[in-house]
């Protein structure tokens, strides 16, 4: 039984359109049996806090390519990406690299 | 690709496997933050450095810019132009000997008006981009999208460069001293260190007059105009960039700036080499893509971002908090299949994912293109280059080429709508008028072509009408194409439009005058002529 976990999520470079304009949100994981992964996460994301036009961030099971994830300030491909555990405190940002965001 | 379960399938999973905590390839001792290419794990430190020697290094192989030279940088708010501002900072503030020695001044565009925000969301988009140019303390110019609209005609022509370029391997030197010279001897009071030990002092005169200057709502409007008559996202793109290019050629002309930096990053110049292709640029890749641009003559285009990936770029601006600012655009929120140029850029960042070399193989072809005939007779024939984006013209090609049979076929289908006679002044059918293909390959001088016997009329009834200038026979292909998706062609900036008409009149002239020619070097001198008249 993992307890719940605050993370800090930062949106940039026209994501955080998708998000009300607001860049920077500081979330709570609610309880859950098992641990948090980024792929939870993503669908967490998409369930609670995604405005509009999800497939703009969210494609299958992952973020949309083009979208950059950082946690902790490393890119998440040295972090195992999806399978990735959340830890309380972590904090995840988004950059879009797309043209027009 | 259609290998891949064969051959790749054990690297695709090798990629996604989880490598917690690896070491830095470079420095082997710190943790590594980010993967750049397939496997190369760096971290903090190596990344700073690696990220700034590249700057340094594709200015340096590439011996362009001259000690002194003023070089505007294109800075749009977006993370590539906002690093290569960072970069230029960093290389012009630094001690070593090996510091850059240009003077670099900022130019923004606004295109608000274009992308339909409001007026209040402009002005905060300016305020916090001045206030990251005043931070520099170059002098910056905003330029809004509007005064596009009273840009003069001259605009179009591609001046003649001033140095006759011997700019590669050992003649760099000797390029360097006759720019020097020629600098001296039109600003004998400005030596080169004058303007690098006081760019601060310079920039504070210029900001003035180089700044925001107020817009009407009626030119907002004449934009908002312009870019409603333009049916498809595909044309509205090009042509804002066609429209963005002319503002900072404008802006560099009367600034005297002889070098523009563009901060198109090599995932950007990947997308846009495989939607120029798409939108029928092929002709021009080698001057749309490569690291400098030499269309205009006087004003040479450089890309010095071209070496960085979007992803290393993003990388950077977070780590070390370079500021950029996020302005939507024409495409924001656009869906996939909206335009040929955001279509091509999630097919290739989608292939990316999965491919990380896909962008880099795009790019190294880029870098091998070259263009079949060098611009050498860029001002003998002013005729010769497209009215629009000032590249050599490809639509006078011989008579079995693509072109023609694309153009024939467009003819053939166009003949059943209006009526059985072939008329070359139908030229209200949309697409490509008949007269247009006639009175082009009149005056190229291909006189033996069978449509250019009907085509005689064609030139002679629109010298009666100098009213519609018939614009198509004076672009390229590409540039027809986005005309074409106009519903009017009169919204065009008067600037556009009376350089068209000049050159049509000039074409006519050479036309009516042609029985009298001796040979092309005569021709040249009446030309000549008739431009001074």
């Amino acid at each position: 039984m993992a307890a719940p976990i605050a993370i800090h999520l930062e949106f940039g470079g026209g994501a955080e359109l998708l998000f009300g304009s607001v860049k920077e949100h500081h979330v709570t994981l609610p309880n859950q049996s098992e641990p948090w992964d980024m792929k939870q996460l993503l669908v967490w994301i998409r369930g609670n806090m995604l405005k509009e036009r999800p497939e703009l961030f969210v494609q299958g099971d992952t973020v949309r390519p083009g979208i950059l994830v950082l946690i902790n300030d490393a890119d998440w491909e040295l972090m195992g990406e999806l399978e990735y555990e959340l830890q309380d405190k972590d904090n995840v940002v988004f950059i879009s690299t797309l043209h027009g965001g | 690709m259609c290998q891949v379960d064969e051959e790749y399938n054990g690297q695709l999973e090798h990629r996604v496997t989880p490598r917690v905590s690896k070491k830095c390839v470079k420095c082997k001792e710190n943790t590594a933050v980010l993967i750049i290419r397939a496997g190369d794990a760096f971290c903090r430190g190596c990344f700073k450095e690696y990220f700034i020697h590249k700057f340094r290094a594709m200015l340096g192989k590439n011996r362009v810019i001259f000690p002194g030279e003023k070089v505007l940088l294109a800075v749009s708010g977006g993370p590539a132009s906002s690093s290569m501002l960072s970069q230029v900072q960093e290389g012009l503030s630094r001690d070593a000997p090996k510091k850059l020695r240009f003077v670099p001044g900022i130019i923004y565009i606004d295109e608000g008006g274009a992308s339909g925000q409001s007026m209040e969301e402009r002005e905060r988009a300016v305020a916090q981009l001045e206030s990251v140019f005043r931070a520099t303390n170059y002098h910056y110019h905003i330029v809004h999208l509007e005064q596009v609209l009273s840009l003069p005609s001259s605009v179009l022509e591609a001046g003649s460069s001033a140095t006759e370029k011997p700019q590669t391997g050992s003649s760099y030197k000797a390029a360097v001293d006759q720019f020097i010279q020629t600098r001296k001897n039109q600003h004998p009071d400005l030596s080169v260190e004058n303007a690098q030990s006081h760019p601060s002092s310079l920039s504070m005169q210029e900001v003035e007059n180089g700044g925001t200057s107020p817009i009407t709502p009626e030119q907002t409007q004449a934009l908002q105009r312009l870019f409603a008559s333009v049916r498809t996202l595909t044309a509205k793109e090009d042509l804002l960039h066609t429209l963005r290019q002319h503002l900072i050629l404008h802006t560099a002309r009367t600034q005297g700036y002889t070098k523009v930096m563009m901060g198109d990053s090599c995932s950007r110049l990947a997308i846009k080499l495989l939607s120029n292709i798409s939108l029928g640029r092929g002709a021009s890749l080698a001057t749309d893509t490569g690291f400098s641009d030499p269309r205009y003559g006087d004003v040479v285009i450089v890309r010095p971002m071209r070496d960085y990936s979007s992803k290393e770029i993003a990388y950077y601006n977070r780590m070390f908090d370079i500021p950029s600012v996020f302005i939507p655009g024409l495409d924001t929120k656009a869906q996939d299949k909206a335009s040929i140029q955001h279509l091509t850029e999630s097919f290739v960042t989608k292939l990316q994912t999965d491919f990380p070399s896909t962008v880099s193989t795009i790019y190294r072809t880029s870098e091998k293109l070259n263009t079949a005939c060098p611009p050498q007779n860029t001002h003998t024939q002013p005729s010769a280059k497209c009215l629009l984006c000032v590249c050599a013209l490809d639509t006078k090609l011989e008579e079995f080429s693509a072109y023609q049979a694309t153009l024939i076929s467009e003819q053939l289908s166009q003949r059943r709508g209006p009526g059985p006679g072939f008329t070359p002044g139908t030229a209200a059918a949309p697409g490509l008028p008949p007269a247009s293909s006639a009175s082009q390959c009149c005056y190229s001088g291909g006189g033996q072509h069978q449509s250019c016997m009907t085509g005689e009329g064609g030139c002679c009834s629109s010298a009666k009408e100098p009213e519609t200038v018939d614009l198509k026979s004076l672009l390229c292909y590409s540039c027809r194409l986005t005309i074409k998706d106009m519903t009017a062609e009169d919204a065009l900036p008067q600037y556009i439009l009376s350089e068209a008409e000049r050159r049509k009149r000039r074409s006519q002239m050479r036309e009516e005058i042609s029985e009298f020619l001796l040979d092309e070097e005569e021709d040249e001198a009446i030309l000549r002529v008739n431009g001074s008249l």
